[in-house]
């Protein structure tokens, strides 16, 4: 199937500008029994989704600038004032104010580590990752959450030292822009398309 | 740290109790491409009309209102599914709904048509769950089963939800199974036991004779999880009717007081923020200040070892029915046995065992049918059904299934309804040869966990028989 006329979207004066198509029609096919008699039928389609990033945009932007942003919460009535989450989360969850985009890019250079991992051969559908996946569970200092992401480079270990590689030539803008490697990974190790930012 | 105020902590009231009259299942199977979606629920609503000796359309003009579990409208491939089911069952104009939240679908509809009941806004209700899985190949489900992690942050690493679940089970097999083989093996008994049992049961798609060397050399699917480990993708329907006790004594003389209560927690992991563990009522709060000496790790509380969503399930429901010890208080237990790891972690979040010590109520013989060290009945027998591992998850139905097996317990029907050979027959599987009764001698009461994903939604729903009421607590 030709994807050449794939839709692609703009979004101008607050308005979605649609260009290609966004959904491709296939005939269906009988579903039959051993005796030949009919049971169903397939369903083919296939479709575009048009998704908005809204006040997340900033995060997927910059890791293909090579940057990690996160948010923190700065209303001094909070319980949670000056809480850091990364995941960045765009209100805090706790007095709802909007957060302030922090770049905590130099925080993961210096110490993040492994919280937990995972490995595996099995992926779904529309996966684009290489086998096996090296899921890693990434904590900082000074963060109050545990970001998860993958480890293309190395084995992963528990307490591991990492740091953020970003795909910065030829970025998806989702989060696979984002991965870690076990600290002292070298430039040329990495996987093509990442650098260090 | 975070912190939940009174008012959230507050013991729900309810203004009259609320009896589960009846309920029902359908076979469950990987596939039945033989039947539609509306036959599978109308399967299961028979079999709780005749459970109670009415036919379908004595029962149906009882209903006042119905709640429908049905967590996947892309596996269906249709919206408004709820809609198709509650027309092919004939019960319009009746006002319905769906209900959505994951694994735990089947517990939350339970949840919504008990709160229907003791609010008084209907006298008697239908609670229906069902899924549909077989509509794409098994890697298309996983993606979808992933579109249920979140989209942008989650669901891009791999469309595989084990994936998401197995770095917790990886970080309490490191800091509670302190990685030994001996806690390996616990786990692979949790699944011999389940797809054991589900040998037992006509309806389960997942029967299976095997040991616990069978699980530990299955493929590996992620670390330490391994194929048997994992629970199944079913499709299948189960319901129930839950009503006041006016109408619950017209249509039965034998029904059973209910309580549910739902708790929950961030959908991604990532998001958990440390706090203090909140207690059950066999719990004190000095018994976990050593817990990070004895087990180093696991200290930060619910971290990535523990399931805030079920210990909150727990937290209400237990006060609410007036439950102190599980062991105790209940004879027998069906919970959410998506893996054999979550299955143990599950034996704490619930106090059946302290946080740490799960694998204890695997390795003391507690958790069987029939102790296998004593000879004499387990102390709280846990999914005689065969659980999610040997019996099915067929996600919308999972939750209701799980309570009726507990009630067909509490009322001593349970031969009755897993040893005919005419439903064995129906549903063209042979009963094996050494077919055991696995009734429950005495149950009086018991428990239910409906759990949804990494742990995003938990409710808890307990059965007491009405002459074995417990004393309702306030704190």
């Amino acid at each position: 199937m030709s994807t050449e006329a794939r839709g692609k979207v703009r979004v101008e004066g607050g308005k979605y500008r649609l260009n290609g198509k966004f959904h491709y029609a296939f005939p269906n096919d009988p579903i039959r029994n051993e005796e030949g008699e009919l049971m169903g039928v397939t369903n083919p389609r296939d479709v575009t989704h048009i998704h908005m990033y809204g006040g997340e945009a900033p995060f997927f932007e910059n890791l293909s600038k090579g940057k990690l942003l996160g948010t923190k919460c700065e209303n001094p009535d909070c319980d949670a004032h000056g809480s850091v989450f990364v995941p960045f989360r765009i209100h805090c969850p706790d007095c709802l104010w909007k957060n302030t985009i922090v770049d905590m890019t130099e925080t993961a250079n210096k110490g993040a580590s492994v919280h937990t991992f995972m490995i595996t051969e099995r992926t779904g559908a529309f996966n684009t990752l290489e086998k096996p996946i090296r899921f890693v569970n990434v904590e900082f200092e000074g963060v109050s959450t545990i970001l998860m992401g993958y480890l293309p480079v190395g084995e992963p270990e528990m307490g591991m030292k990492v740091v953020p590689i970003f795909q910065t030539k030829s970025p998806t803008f989702t989060i696979i822009d984002l991965a870690w490697v076990p600290q002292g990974t070298l430039e040329s190790e990495l996987p093509e398309g990442f650098s260090f930012g | 740290m975070i912190t939940f105020s009174k008012q959230q902590l507050k013991v729900p009231e309810m203004s009259k109790p609320v009896y589960l009259v009846t309920g029902g299942m359908s076979k469950f199977g990987r596939s039945i491409p033989e039947k539609r979606t509306e036959e599978l629920v109308i399967d299961s609503f028979i079999e709780a009309a005749e459970f109670i000796g009415k036919t379908p359309a004595d029962l149906k003009r009882y209903i006042h209102s119905c709640y429908y579990g049905h967590f996947a409208d892309h596996f269906g491939d249709q919206l408004l599914g709820e809609s198709v089911i509650h027309d092919r069952l004939g019960l319009d104009p009746l006002g319905n709904i769906g209900i959505k939240t994951g694994g735990a679908t089947g517990g939350s509809t339970l949840w919504e048509a008990f709160k229907t009941v003791a609010s008084g806004y209907s006298d008697c209700v239908l609670a229906m769950g069902w899924e549909r899985m077989d509509e794409v190949p098994t890697d298309e489900g996983n993606h979808y089963i992933a579109s249920a992690a979140d989209k942008d942050w989650e669901t891009p690493l791999g469309h595989i939800y084990t994936g998401y679940y197995a770095v917790m089970a990886q970080k309490y097999w490191q800091v509670f199974g302190k990685e030994e083989e001996s806690f390996r093996k616990t786990m692979a008994e949790i699944a011999v036991k389940n797809r054991g049992y589900a040998r037992m049961n006509p309806h389960a798609q997942g029967p299976m004779k095997i040991t616990v060397e069978d699980v530990i050399n299955s493929p590996v699917v992620a670390h330490p999880l391994r194929a048997l480990d994992c629970c199944l993708m079913s499709v299948g329907a189960s319901c129930a009717i839950l009503a006041d006790e006016k109408t619950a004594y017209e249509l039965t003389d034998n029904p059973l007081l209910v309580y549910v209560a739902a708790g929950s927690h961030t959908l991604r992991v990532a998001d958990r923020r440390d706090m203090d563990i909140p207690l059950l009522p066999n719990e004190t709060p000095d018994q976990y200040k050593d817990l990070g000496e004895r087990f180093p790790g696991g200290d930060r509380y619910p971290g990535f070892t523990g399931f805030l969503a079920a210990r909150m399930a727990a937290y209400y429901a237990y006060r609410m029915a007036g439950v102190v010890d599980p062991n105790k208080d209940f004879d027998l237990v069906e919970l959410h046995d998506a893996f054999t790891i979550s299955d143990i972690q599950s034996y704490e979040d619930v106090g059946i065992r302290p946080y740490g010590e799960g694998r204890t109520y695997v390795e003391s013989g507690d958790c069987y049918h029939t102790n296998p060290y004593t000879g004499k009945p387990g102390e709280l027998p846990a999914n005689l059904s065969g659980g999610l591992i040997g019996n099915m998850h067929a996600v919308g139905a999972t939750g209701i299934m799980q309570t009726i097996e507990v009630a067909q317990h509490i009322w001593n029907r349970w031969a009755e309804m897993h040893g005919d050979d005419k439903k064995w027959e129906a549903f063209g599987r042979e009963k094996p040869a050494d077919w055991t009764d696995l009734q429950v001698k005495g149950a009086k009461r018991g428990m239910a966990i409906s759990h949804a994903g990494v742990g995003s939604h938990v409710t808890s729903t307990i059965l007491v028989h009405p002459d074995y009421q417990l004393e309702r607590r306030q704190s």
